[in-house]
């Protein structure tokens, strides 16, 4: 077939915008806690205040006689299956006689106002005997607490070469900090079954696991997408979802549930924290010869995502570099932390400090300078992933990256006494003259989609009438720009201008899969492509044409039919299920073709330190990226930035602040998150060789600039003071030494 | 509870509010105007801004009460109609907003902005949006959208 696109406005290429962009300046955006329904109630949860304890008593009678209170649940009220996970269903719906973590869920109550709610939790009676709490990775591994064990062999276990760097790093627990917090809203149907609005990155999981525990058939739940204000992988498992749906259907009446920011801290799964010992051995020349690892991941008390985490930081341990001897172990531990899960970067964020940080230390090592430490063994189109031994077959622009990326301008030295521009910021506490500027880079690679022979499809309906075309499709936009995404590339394929996303329930489409993984635009994109084009043909059947634009069929130039004649015997329409190119299960030496795609991207950080009081301002971060195409510019540019704010936070301020599993900055208060004056200056060079899977080419793009990013402003600082630093965030005293 | 009278975007109101309750409560529980948005109830990100007889302030921390013989103008209120304030034309138009949970808060605290200071540079944007997180954008877009409303 032929895309014409040239007539096409707001086809692909085109920075359009957001469709939801007026509603969302004008208040008008409904997101899940916005929602409200006739004679609603609403839900509250009694947390566990300990770590790990055991529960002694609860009983839940003074709450019921309180007035407007209409239901107070406990675990043995769930009506189905009693534990729910999304790989391993492992966790109680409501604490199941010991808690596992600070904040898990003990019980739940529907009463009618907010208020009256937290009333009836407060007079819950119920007693704990604490239990001390497995807190410390080395202690669970030696108790044998390990969700996965991902080995990998490949090479000459006995190889060696004679220049060796070991380090030891750490990173802290991240949290993903959405603005809009976990809320649900669920609709008892009258016959049963339930339709829920939730805070959610996959619908179709969350489904498969909600009707088991309300025990009811899987088409009487409906999960329907709902606004959400960002996710970051925090709504990739569930929080209140299956807890919102039992309330209406005990009190027949819709259940709204919103947690407040100190709920929401304990109320998602965070960044795994992770201790890695990494060893380097190479030739004088700089060429690797051998990389060894041990890597562990915190993943709290319930499975969730971990064995995905734990996979993605021992294939990507490497980095993207050329290695024929690798031996990696990652484990992923059950401790009474808090749950841990996805987060934009997933397992590889951790493994990217660690392979970074060595890189540069291998460079010190060898006199090198570290850029040309990495293009010597940069991973290329051909290669084998070092760890994995997978050819990669797509195109890996490993040194384009680097090379871009030192190829652009440095900012000049910035003389200003603006404390807006200094470290410490309006604090007044630093003078310029005691600033000394840093440079440092990070390169990182990644996986896009799923991986491991997961069976992963993305389904999408494309519907042409007179009125113009609809995407039908349960993938969930959580702010990313997915929606502008999916029109443009319908309108390109279609030639018809006229595109409007319809965002799907469960039950009337099948899974898009999750809006994670960097997945989305190529994969329900994919749909999009595929359906768009059937239709197309359809069009030009029907019609007996050679082309389609907005106004109908075309033959030879001339108008043989509108759009309104070609659609007055019906829609045309086409109903897909894309999926990728299928990946495998790694053998017993972690071997094998287990990613479909892979992106690369390298970052330049530049930061102001005040090596005194330990401040830093991160001035600029330039990146180079690998995004195969760029579908929509400024959609392109959002991500960018945003990632890297992200991975700029983790460098230098983000972190959950545990003592015994217990976070002890469970608010914005204490947790820092960058504010306007943190913002670094971003440059942007975009590399577009196409992914032969992507629509029209394009990559996923949303991750890798969270992942070098933090390696590359750690590298800086370093630069700047002589630090070691082996764990992030770099706190004060981390540069100090006090 | 006590008897509250205020203008809320231009329109004369009275109701009744509870003594702990805060403004913004009241304006998404209450008076279904949800486009004030809760992130975190302790003034520390923004989301919740609206105008308060001139000043911007987060709507979390103000008692419901002391909004009494107040002038209130919300996210809802900075439109005329169909027609944007500019402000959210130019978030819009320049990528500011992505997820939007942090927007309303933005749109308000820069609508107060450019009212005192029309033209303002890079770090007066900077700094006078310090007290509005926004999780997404990384601020870039914000910034950029901004500093061509200032330029036009
Ligand atoms: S909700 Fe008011 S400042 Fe965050
Ligand atoms: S756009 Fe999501 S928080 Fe700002």
């Amino acid at each position: 077939m032929t895309v014409t696109g040239t007539r096409t406005r707001g086809g692909i290429g085109e920075s359009v915008v957001r469709p939801d962009g007026v509603p969302k300046v004008t208040g008008n955006f409904a997101y899940a806690s916005d929602l409200t329904a006739e004679g609603m109630l609403w839900g509250a949860t009694l947390r566990s205040p300990f770590a790990r304890a055991r529960l002694v008593r609860l009983d839940t009678s003074a709450a019921l006689a309180i007035p407007g209170v209409h239901a107070v649940l406990t675990q043995e009220d769930v009506p189905g299956r009693p534990t729910f996970g999304q790989i391993v269903a492992d966790q109680p719906v409501l604490v199941d006689g010991e808690a596992r973590f600070w904040g898990e869920p003990a019980a739940i109550v529907a009463a009618d106002d907010p208020d009256t709610a937290r009333r009836a939790v407060a007079a819950i009676d119920i007693e704990w005997e604490e239990l001390d709490p497995l807190v410390d990775m080395e202690e669970a591994l030696e108790l044998g607490e390990v969700f996965r064990h991902a080995p990998v062999r490949r090479g000459d276990p006995d190889s060696s070469g004679p220049v060796v760097v070991e380090g030891f790093y750490e990173i802290g627990m991240q949290d993903q900090a959405p603005l809009g917090t976990e809320a649900g809203l669920a609709v008892p149907d009258g016959e049963g079954g339930v339709d829920l609005w939730v805070t959610s990155q996959w619908t179709h999981e969350d489904h498969d696991q909600i009707w088991r525990s309300l025990d009811v058939k899987p088409g009487q739940v409906r999960q329907h997408p709902s606004g959400i204000g960002g996710a970051f992988g925090a709504r990739e498992d569930m929080s209140l979802h299956i807890h919102v749906c039992m309330l209406a259907l005990r009190t027949g009446r819709p259940v709204k549930m919103v947690y407040n920011r100190a709920e929401s801290f304990p109320g998602h799964v965070h960044r795994h924290p992770a201790r890695m010992w990494f060893r380097h051995e190479a030739r004088a020349d700089g060429t690797l010869t051998r990389v060894q690892a041990r890597i562990l991941l915190d993943g709290g008390a319930y499975t969730d995502t971990t064995p995905a985490v734990v996979a993605n930081a021992v294939y990507f341990a490497v980095g993207p570099y050329r290695v024929d001897n690798v031996h990696v172990d990652g484990y992923g531990l059950r401790t009474n932390n808090p749950p841990a899960g996805a987060m934009r970067g997933f397992g590889v964020v951790q493994a990217c400090f660690a392979h970074e940080s060595q890189m540069d230390r291998l460079a010190a090592e060898l006199a090198m300078d570290p850029l040309e430490l990495r293009k010597r063994n940069a991973l290329a189109t051909g290669d084998p992933l070092a760890t994995t031994g997978q050819i990669i077959e797509t195109p890996l622009p490993t040194t384009d990256v680097i090379d871009r990326v030192a190829a652009m301008p440095l900012p000049a030295p910035d003389e200003s006494e603006d404390p807006r521009r200094l470290p410490g910021g309006t604090g007044l506490t630093t003078s310029r003259s005691d600033v000394v500027r840093g440079v440092g880079y990070a390169v990182s690679i990644k996986n896009i989609a799923f991986s491991e022979a997961f069976d992963d499809y993305a389904e999408a309906r494309v519907v042409l009438t007179a009125a113009g075309a609809e995407v039908h499709t349960a993938a969930v936009e959580v702010g990313q720009g997915m929606v502008t995404v999916l029109a443009q590339i319908a309108r390109t394929a279609l030639g018809v201008d006229r595109v409007a996303i319809v965002p799907a329930d469960t039950g009337a489409i099948g899974s898009a899969g999750s809006t994670s993984a960097s997945r989305q635009t190529q994969m329900t994109g994919g749909a999009v492509l595929e359906a768009a084009r059937a239709v197309r043909e359809l069009a030009l059947q029907r019609g007996d044409g050679d082309d389609l634009t907005s106004e109908g069929v075309w033959r030879s130039g001339e108008l043989v039919m509108t759009l309104d004649e070609l659609c007055e015997s019906g829609p045309l329409s086409h109903h897909t299920r894309f999926r990728h190119p299928p990946t495998e299960e790694p053998d017993e030496n972690g071997q094998g073709t287990l990613h479909a795609d892979f992106a690369v991207a390298a970052h330049r950080a530049v930061v102001d330190v005040d090596p005194e009081l330990g401040l830093v301002r991160v001035v600029q971060v330039d990146t180079a990226q690998d995004i195969g195409l760029a579908l929509n510019p400024q959609s392109v540019r959002g991500q960018i930035e945003g990632g890297i704010m992200q991975g700029v936070g983790l460098a230098v301020m983000e972190e959950l602040v545990l003592d015994r599993g217990v976070i002890r900055n469970a608010s914005f208060t204490d947790y820092l998150l960058p504010t306007f004056l943190d913002a670094p200056d971003v440059e942007i060079e975009l590399i577009e060789e196409p992914s032969p899977w992507g629509p029209f080419g394009a990559k996923g793009i949303g991750e890798p600039p969270t992942i070098s990013s933090t390696p590359a402003v750690v590298a800086a600082i370093r630069n700047a003071t002589g630090r070691e630093l082996n764990r992030v965030p770099v706190r004060p005293q981390d540069i100090t030494g006090t | 509870m006590s008897d509250v009278d205020f203008t809320l975007n231009g329109e004369t109101r009275s109701v009744s509010v509870g003594t702990t309750q805060s403004l913004l409560s009241l304006l998404r529980d209450e008076l279904e105007l949800p486009g004030s948005k809760n992130a975190c109830e302790q003034g520390e990100c923004g989301s919740c801004t609206v105008l308060m007889d001139g000043a911007a302030v987060c709507a979390c921390l103000v008692l419901a009460a002391d909004a009494d013989g107040s002038d209130i103008t919300t996210v809802e209120g900075m439109a005329s109609g169909d027609v944007l304030h500019a402000v959210q034309d130019a978030l819009v138009a320049g990528g500011g907003v992505q997820c939007g949970f942090c927007t309303p808060g933005f749109v308000v605290a820069a609508a107060h902005l450019f009212e005192s200071e029309p033209s303002p540079d890079r770090d007066q944007i900077r700094e006078a949006l310090s007290g509005n997180i926004c999780r997404c954008t990384g601020y870039g877009a914000i910034l950029r959208s901004l500093e061509d409303l200032a330029q036009r």
